[in-house]
């Protein structure tokens, strides 16, 4: 999985109608201590992730894997939202 | 997905036989923050009626053929939505009537 902050969000009246009222949110990826690198992207939520948290992102086909998505055109989804990362034994990000 | 701004249309008469009918369009990757072009551009089948200049997402890899207008044809990138707003910290980056 790809990690990312929850910068914004892009929204869309005339889209694919498969997904109706789901919500796009604009990622910047992250490093693991949550520094941005300009590098957006957009990706669906189907957690109520908030603004500026640190989130995980699968992207391509294993999108379409939860029952929202199935059968959906989506190829990046945020599956889980970061608590903690620790990285040989030493915390490099806390909620 | 990946923002992008539809810049042209791509016409290709000798094709595999599945992309008849398809309306191909030439994307070029947008930086959401300065909406400035990347000079990186893909060719993407439309879904969604996209019109030069507009700005839009596409889908990549296999879901490019999990609408109803690219289902089962050979498609890597479908556009799948026309974006009306871009917000990034509580502030508009892009806002569709006001260009």
């Amino acid at each position: 999985m790809t990690l990312g902050i929850v910068v914004g969000t892009v929204v869309s009246s005339s889209k694919d109608e498969q997904i109706q009222g789901a919500r796009y949110l604009l990622i910047d990826k992250c490093n693991q201590q949550g520094e941005k690198k300009g590098d957006y992207l957009v990706a669906l939520d189907i957690v109520g992730v908030g603004p500026n948290e640190m989130v995980m992102i699968s992207e391509g086909s294993t999108a379409r894997e939860t029952m929202v998505t199935k059968n959906k055109p989506i190829d990046a989804l945020v599956v889980g939202i970061i608590d903690i990362i620790d990285e040989n034994d030493i915390i490099v990000y806390k909620k | 997905m990946i923002l992008a701004k539809v810049i042209g249309t791509v016409v290709s008469s000798q094709k595999d036989q599945k992309m008849e009918g398809i309306k191909l369009l030439l994307l070029e990757k947008i930086d959401p923050v300065t909406m400035k072009g990347k000079a990186d551009y893909v060719v993407s089948m439309d879904s969604v009626g996209a019109g030069v200049g507009e700005i839009v997402f596409y889908v990549s890899g296999s879901s490019a053929r999990y609408t109803n207008t690219t289902e089962g044809k050979p498609t890597d990138s479908t556009i799948i939505a026309i974006v009306d707003f871009i917000e990034k910290d509580d502030a508009y980056t892009y806002q569709k009537d006001k260009q």
